[in-house]
């Protein structure tokens, strides 16, 4: 296997790094107790310290001898897409009511794929929402409401 | 004869129509989810888990279990037909299995797959039944610095089977271990990284989690290439083996069951070791090595076992510490706390007929595997042929709507995207996320049994070091990390691994 510097493995050492000191800054925040008696923060603390040791080994080996794995294309699009279609759920399932909300998701998420057309893209959402509303509300009984208080209805 | 009173027990209980009928459904269920190209066994698992939480404790377990193996024998199904295995273990069924499939040879390809899954499936229930009560009644004895040793122990044998660089299965293990700390602390009840939001009080839900790693990152790297996505599916024709194939399945089947039985109770993905060992096994001991990799039948028998076997022996831990071996073992210790039962040793003797039942529904679930699949097979094919751009909108749906009704929390449906970008760009970056996932199960264990053997030994550490179980299991996971850290010994790892190619 050839061995060279590693944009990856920089880049995953980084996030573990990142990842970890948050929660080393955060675990501070808390009491860290005795030993016989450890606080909140004292185990967050050690294994975001953790975190951050084999974070830095990580990048380290990176630097010096990563393996050549290559980071390949990044779909910006379904990335973003699917990203904003989920938040859209999370955030008005409740306010706009199971049915809005579903057909949006769908919609949104259908436009991932760069392929998509737009009559498709409508058609498969129309399919998806009454599929769900079939089996959630209808079938699993979910007791989410059909329509939300945004519409005032 | 306490196993067989103890199966008959099972059987009562798994034959109440209900169970039998719930067995099926999961079956079904998990073998369409499971058919579907990039979609493993856990993704699966995880987006129907919200499913069965409204139904009684034994029958929501005994359809998991059957949505579990349904899956994994789905996934053979994609790997011999269209050549896309849906999870590392089904890779090694598409080398030979997808070969015989071009050439006309589906049909025995995939009764080869049925058949040796239901012998394997059979012998290991036994196993389970036998291996069971001895292991709880050892696991009873542990205290909290035993039981801290045991976590740590499975979390490090997990990366010397794990892909990739051991270093990097230990960081992703750290972090799911650090993820698992937001929440209420279980001490003091102080709220932990919750920003003040109320909804994150109960921490982070392992579901989310599971959904976003292996579901969301899975759909995004599909995305990445969508041109070279054009499945060709292979006809199926004569399903029937024939007499050549029958007599040439036999042994592999059989060795790929013990293989498979003994190597699924390890922590960490036991069964997809099971299948690529049972394959180099299989290579070696041919008279015609040669035709491995071009469509040879022993090639996708004895895998098939071995995974399948693996697949049921992966419960022992499960059942009998509370440690799941690999991620879907993780959901059903979620499966088993949101019905109020605590996974681990108490279990086989506080709810005899849930863990009776649940071991004897995997064999029934294997009976019907093998009666459906092979009659149904032709509407599997038809599932394959679902476009992908109707798929992958349906799955984050399905993902959104499932989370969701977990707890009526947007937090959860607001994780799976976290979690899908965090485990798209991990994995992008070579770092597996099985670990991840494992981590954040066990760590919440991890943390309660370390803060409770310091309390008891009044905060001397080398308490981990001077009661011989913990001491004993301390060495072992020091080995084992040793073992995936040792240059040399990696590279003979590599070689296990490199058949796949």
């Amino acid at each position: 296997m050839e061995r060279r510097r590693s944009f990856p493995d920089v880049l995953a050492g980084g996030i573990f790094v990142l990842i970890g000191a948050a929660f080393v800054v955060g675990a501070l925040g808390y009491e860290l107790g005795t030993p016989t008696r450890m606080g909140p923060g004292a185990f967050p603390l050690l294994v975001g310290a953790a975190v951050i040791a084999l974070g830095l080994a990580i990048a380290g080996k990176g630097l010096i001898a990563g393996e050549v794995i290559s980071f390949g294309p990044v779909p910006w699009r379904a990335l973003g897409v699917i990203v904003i279609a989920v938040l859209f759920f999370g955030f008005t399932v409740r306010r706009l009511g199971f049915v809005p909300t579903t057909a949006v998701t769908a919609l949104l998420t259908t436009l991932a794929s760069a392929r998509v057309r737009l009559l498709t893209a409508v058609a498969v959402a129309a399919g998806l929402t009454v599929a769900s509303t079939l089996i959630f509300i209808v079938g699993l009984q979910l007791r989410i409401p059909l329509w939300g208080p945004w519409l005032g209805l | 004869m306490e196993l067989l009173d103890n199966l008959a027990l099972g059987f009562s209980t798994a034959l109440l129509v209900q169970n039998v009928l719930y067995c099926f459904v999961g079956v079904l269920l998990g073998t369409a989810v499971g058919v579907l190209p990039g979609i493993g066994p856990t993704a699966t698992v995880a987006m129907l888990l919200p499913i069965t939480f409204s139904f009684e404790p034994v029958t929501a377990l005994i359809m998991l279990a059957g949505i579990y193996y349904g899956a994994q024998y789905g996934g053979s199904t994609t790997a011999i037909l269209i050549n896309l295995p849906g999870e590392s273990s089904a890779a090694v069924t598409a080398l030979d299995g997808h070969e015989m499939a071009r050439q006309g040879r589906a049909g025995p390809a995939l009764a080869a797959a049925a058949i040796g899954s239901f012998v394997a499936g059979t012998v290991a229930t036994v196993a389970l039944a036998a291996a069971a009560p001895p292991l709880a009644s050892v696991a009873l004895k542990f205290g909290p610095a035993d039981y801290f040793s045991l976590v740590l122990f499975g979390l490090i044998v997990s990366i010397a089977l794990a892909r990739g660089t051991a270093l990097k299965a230990l960081a992703m293990i750290a972090l799911g271990v650090l993820l698992g700390t937001v929440g209420q602390d279980i001490y003091t009840g102080t709220p932990r990284f919750v920003f003040e939001q109320r909804e994150l009080y109960g921490g982070i839900d392992f579901v989310s989690v599971a959904v976003g790693l292996f579901g969301v990152a899975e759909i995004l790297r599909n995305l990445e290439n969508e041109q070279t996505r054009t499945a060709i599916v292979s006809r199926v024709t004569n399903l029937w083996p024939t007499r050549e194939d029958r007599r040439r399945i036999v042994a592999p089947i059989l060795r790929g069951t013990g293989l498979g039985a003994a190597l699924g109770v390890l922590p960490g993905g036991g069964h997809v070791l099971a299948s690529f060992t049972s394959y180099a096994v299989e290579k070696r001991v041919s008279k015609r090595p040669q035709e491995f990799g071009r469509g040879a039948i022993e090639g996708v028998a004895g895998p098939e076992s071995a995974n399948n076997a693996a697949a049921q022996t992966s419960f022992i831990p499960l059942l009998t510490l509370g440690l799941p071996a690999h991620p879907v073992m993780a959901l059903m210790i979620g499966a088993f706390i949101v019905h109020g039962i605590a996974p681990g040793p108490n279990v086989i003797n506080d709810e005899p007929a849930l863990f009776w039942g649940l071991i004897a529904s995997m064999w029934i679930g294997n009976v019907l595997l093998l009666l459906l699949n092979l009659p149904l097979i032709g509407l599997w094919v038809r599932m394959l042929r679902i476009p992908y751009q109707v798929l992958f909108p349906m799955i984050i749906l399905f993902a959104a709507i499932g989370t969701y009704s977990l707890g009526f929390n947007a937090y959860d449906v607001y994780a799976i995207a976290f979690f899908g970008i965090l485990g798209y760009v991990l994995i992008k970056c070579g770092c597996e996320p099985a670990p991840l996932l494992l981590g954040f199960v066990l760590g919440p264990l991890l943390e309660e049994n370390l803060r409770r053997a310091l309390i008891i030994s009044r905060g001397d550490p080398s308490v981990f070091l001077t009661r011989p179980i913990s001491a004993a299991l301390l060495v072992l996971a020091l080995a084992a990390l040793v073992v995936a850290v040792l240059p040399a010994i990696r590279q003979r790892r590599a070689v296990v691994f490199a058949e796949e190619d």
